[in-house]
């Protein structure tokens, strides 16, 4: 049997500080060590300060993850030399002298499957490095800060994973639970990372890290359980080891470094007092808590008749949800439902594409509005959601800049019937005797039309100059 | 122009115009020029000194709202950062740092006109009771050369004892404070664990210790407490003191307060003249209406091994940052990999800190912290709960600062073990995190003998008025430098 634990590191990208001073948790947009000051450069005196909101929304994971969450929690150092690090600790969270991370036990549910949580600690990122120099002879280190300091919560499960795909499904569905609660954005580079272990009947356990995204962890996972079973059954002893993710080979490589012999020294950081997180507190968390994923679902299906399929995808992705939530009214929901579920997602489905699109919620309101009072045909909305996409223009300017309003002027559109009737002797002959044949006249007035002829008007209009 | 005035007496004569503020650092710094070369209690100079006070004359002249201090020459020990000054904790490890930012006791007494005139020695790190382990040299003993002055706040305390300033801040993890304040003469205060914020404190052992003013005076004391205690929200380990004016009431007297006489801190090893000394003590307190009685605490002998302990495990990891990549000292890079760099450039640090990291690499390691580490924590909290049951009946404790009186130089440095056991009595306020004062008491020989009072936690303001009380019965000879 494979069993695959995870331990996920998740930066609280939404925060405005780091987890100790006042340097912006947001560092991506900063030149290199421009992000820095005495506290996250651990400059000799500087002191950490608690980043209390950091807490907080550490708390919330832990609650929306079912763990049970401390009453008061405690801050540890965790002792080695790395150049990444520039106190040479990282200050933690641990449990082995009772329950003091901000989560203790929880599970999430993968299907039907439950995956248990073994804990959820609050814990500093390290800085960057950068390595410089073509060959190892004339390799240069080179240390960026602007990361040290982020906060950052580790979610550590049990070895609960049977295939790398359940591996997949989980941080998908972890991702947007993330996502969903506010507090972080799993789709930024480096926000969201994974390191597994893996072993096989029974076996040694073996660490990989250094694996750069969800795709590479499924394939690092692949790898390991192969190589795992080529060894077993050539009898080849299988050694408790931390390995690491080569990228551009794609195997697993034993890491040379002893690793799994370091002592951390681990013990209690006198410089930030334990944080009290009693019940009243939490329960003010609690309320504090964005709707969950699987309460939106059922509200969509239940409340607006959205189809479960649908409801998923809509609820899944806070991105849509948000704006599913924000156009919506007790009318066009469904509209609006489809309109993200067949149109949007293929045009905004990456982080750049939704930065770069200009397009809010009113625009996907007055859509549905207008597709639902007939102003425009199905057809002709999505051209106008492409231009709203580029330019952000609103849709009324889109629709008369692009002439894309129906043409549901009785004149204008006799004329357009009158055509065809004239086109087609052979078809109006047999729609006398076979009204579906209405559909392929109605077909050919949309062509004339571009598609703009309100389609209800049409038949109407044709039946009646046919006289069926 | 008389430089032995407290930091009282010098606010007053300024504010009355009777001196001025420049003259006065003039002075000071002519006195640093002709007695360090002897002392050595400075390890930098502020030459910027004198043109500071002039700012400050000019305020007091034109009648512009002026600080709390006036000018008055304050010495800080180098584990303090300054802006732009050099902070070297008397470490080759940091001969070239300079620090880019102000310690918030700094950037208080700042606001409030005060003047650092220079830097000064310390045990390198702040590990040692002698000064010297500091890199840059020892200091010495203003009231015996051949003598050490104590430590590891030694600077300070000769600069005080030596008229080089008026007051002096120093940091206290086990007696640093204290114990130079008793070996030269000087009040030295050790508050209450988070009454002074230790933001820009070069931390030795965090979970222990504080800054702590040297002066003249106990109301000096009192006064520099009101300048920088409180609560900061750059140190979470601070607490709010309400902003309690600790010299109002100073001169309220003890009568009928309790004081417990710590037997473990009286006991084998004792100097004979501290002994008396601290009769003699305990009688003027009971003339003074107090009532005293002995109490015994059995984690005390514990408490070196026990302080030992965590502080190494502490400092292992507090300074396991001067790995001189980012700061430190003249040592380039180039043709290293991480680790064979690190373990060369941290070959700076002196014997004792050396010392100190080797034990506090092993102490808390897997497979001994049981045995080590972790048994400390355990004596650390029994003592507490002794402690603080022994303060359900006493309002004070007392016994002398250290139980034997300044030796010379040269004499204990190699032998580290007895060294040790000179902090038997000091290190119990830092490990149960309760207000601590040195009270210069009596002289032997020339040597002087410091009284220790111990108080509650944040019932520094009692503390002090205990100790005025006492210093009100003391007539100490001058300083003969």
């Amino acid at each position: 049997m494979t069993m695959i634990g995870l331990e996920i590191h998740c930066q609280l990208t939404n925060l405005n500080s780091k987890l100790f001073c006042s340097c912006k948790a947001n560092y991506r947009e900063f030149e290199i060590n421009e992000n820095i000051c005495p506290v996250c450069m651990g400059l000799p005196g500087s002191l950490p300060k608690l980043n209390q909101e950091a807490v907080k929304k550490a708390t919330i994971i832990a609650m929306a993850l079912n763990c049970t969450t401390p009453e008061k929690i405690a801050f540890f150092r965790k002792n080695y030399f790395y150049p990444d690090s520039p106190k040479n600790f990282q200050i933690t969270q641990l449990n082995i002298y009772g329950d003091t991370s901000v989560g203790g036990t929880g599970s999430v549910m993968v299907g039907d499957k439950k995956i248990r949580i073994t804990r959820i600690q609050l814990e500093e990122d390290p800085g960057r490095l950068i390595y410089e120099g073509s060959s190892s002879k004339n390799q240069i280190t080179l240390v960026d800060y602007n990361r040290a300091g982020t906060p950052l919560v580790e979610i550590v499960t049990e070895p609960d994973f049977e295939t790398p795909k359940e591996v997949r499904d989980f941080l998908n569905i972890l991702s947007d639970i993330l996502a969903n609660l506010g507090v972080a954005d799993p789709s930024l580079e480096g926000a969201m990372r994974a390191d597994a272990n893996v072993s096989i009947e029974g076996g040694k356990k073996v660490e990989i890290k250094n694996i750069g995204s969800f795709h590479d962890l499924e394939k690092a996972a692949h790898f390991e359980i192969t190589r795992q079973k080529s060894h077993h059954s050539r009898d080849i002893e299988i050694i408790q080891e931390t390995r690491h993710w080569d990228d551009k080979r794609k195997i697993t490589i034993s890491s040379r470094s002893k690793e799994e012999e370091l002592d951390y020294r681990y013990f209690l950081e006198g410089d930030i007092p334990w944080v009290k997180i009693d019940p009243e507190i939490q329960k003010k968390l609690q309320t504090e808590m964005p709707e969950s994923i699987s309460s939106k679902k059922q509200r969509y299906v239940s409340k607006y008749n959205i189809p479960a399929q649908v409801s998923d995808v809509l609820s899944s992705d806070k991105y849509y949800s948000d704006l599913f939530e924000e156009a919506h009214t007790e009318s066009n929901a469904k509209e609006v439902a489809n309109i993200i579920t067949t149109e949007l997602m293929g045009l905004v489905d990456t982080r750049e594409k939704r930065k770069a699109s200009k397009f809010t919620s009113t625009h996907l309101r007055d859509l549905a509005d207008a597709i639902q009072s007939g102003k425009v045909s199905r057809n002709s909305s999505k051209n106008a959601l492409h231009e709203i996409l580029k330019s952000g223009k609103d849709l009324s300017t889109v629709i008369s800049e692009l002439d894309l309003g129906n043409v549901s002027d009785e004149s204008e559109l006799s004329g357009f019937i009158t055509q065809v009737i004239s086109e087609e002797p052979q078809a109006v002959e047999q729609a006398k005797s076979n009204p579906q044949t209405i559909n392929y006249l109605v077909g050919k007035v949309m062509q004339k039309t571009k598609g703009k002829a309100d389609p209800v008007m049409t038949r109407d209009m044709l039946k009646k100059q046919i006289g069926v | 122009m008389n430089l032995n005035i407290s930091a009282l007496d010098y606010i007053q004569e300024v504010k009355t115009g009777n001196i001025s503020a420049e003259d006065f650092i003039a002075k000071t710094i002519e006195r640093i020029q002709s007695v360090d070369d002897k002392l050595h209690a400075f390890l930098s100079v502020n030459d910027d000194a004198i043109n500071q006070a002039r700012v400050i004359d000019k305020k007091i002249k034109s009648g512009e709202k002026v600080g709390d201090c006036f000018g008055m020459p304050i010495s800080v020990k180098d584990n303090m950062c300054i802006k732009d000054s050099k902070t070297t904790c008397a470490s080759k490890m940091l001969e070239n740092f300079i620090a880019p930012y102000d310690a918030t006791v700094i950037s208080k007494l700042k606001q409030q006109d005060a003047i650092f005139v220079g830097k000064v020695n310390m045990d390198e790190f702040a590990m040692g009771l002698t000064t010297e382990f500091s890199a840059y040299g020892p200091s010495k003993n203003p009231w015996n050369m051949e003598c050490v002055p104590g430590g590891s706040s030694g600077g300070s305390a000769v600069s005080v004892s030596a008229l080089e300033c008026v007051a002096s801040l120093g940091s206290d993890t086990g007696g640093s404070v204290r114990n130079p304040a008793s070996f030269c003469s000087t009040v030295g205060y050790k508050p209450t664990y988070g009454l002074i914020s230790r933001y820009g404190l070069i931390s030795y052992a965090n979970s222990i210790e504080q800054i702590g003013p040297l002066t003249r005076t106990v109301k000096d004391t009192a006064f520099m407490l009101n300048l920088i205690s409180g609560i900061d929200p750059n140190d979470n380990t601070t607490m709010d003191n309400k902003n309690e004016d600790y010299l109002s009431g100073i001169e309220s007297g003890i009568e009928g307060k309790k004081i417990g006489i710590v037997k473990e801190m009286m006991g084998e090893g004792i100097d004979p003249a501290v002994l008396t000394a601290t009769k003699d003590a305990i009688a003027k307190l009971e003339g003074l209406g107090a009532v005293c009685e002995e109490i015994s605490f059995d984690m005390v002998k514990y408490s070196v091994a026990a302080y030992y302990t965590i502080t190494a495990t502490e400092a292992g990891s507090n300074l396991a940052r001067y790995d001189n990549i980012r700061y430190g000292y003249d040592f380039p890079l180039e043709g290293y990999e991480f680790n064979s760099y690190i373990s060369k450039a941290r070959r700076n640090f002196g014997p004792e800190v050396t010392r100190r990291m080797i034990i506090g690499g092993f102490v808390p390691s897997a497979g001994h912290a049981g045995k080590y580490f972790l048994k400390a924590l355990k004596v650390k909290s029994k003592l507490t709960k002794e402690v603080n049951d022994a303060f359900k009946k006493f309002d004070f404790l007392i016994s002398p600062t250290v139980p034997i009186l300044p030796f010379k130089l040269g004499e204990k440095i190699d032998d580290p073990v007895s060294l040790f056991l000179v902090d038997i009595n000091t290190v119990t306020a830092n490990l149960t995190g309760k207000p601590a004062i040195s009270i210069p008491f009596a002289n032997s020989n020339g040597l002087p003998i410091g009284i220790q009072l111990m108080a509650d936690s944040m019932n520094d303001k009692s503390l002090l008025q205990a100790a005025y009380a006492l210093e009100q019965t003391v007539s100490l000879p001058e300083v003969p430098i």
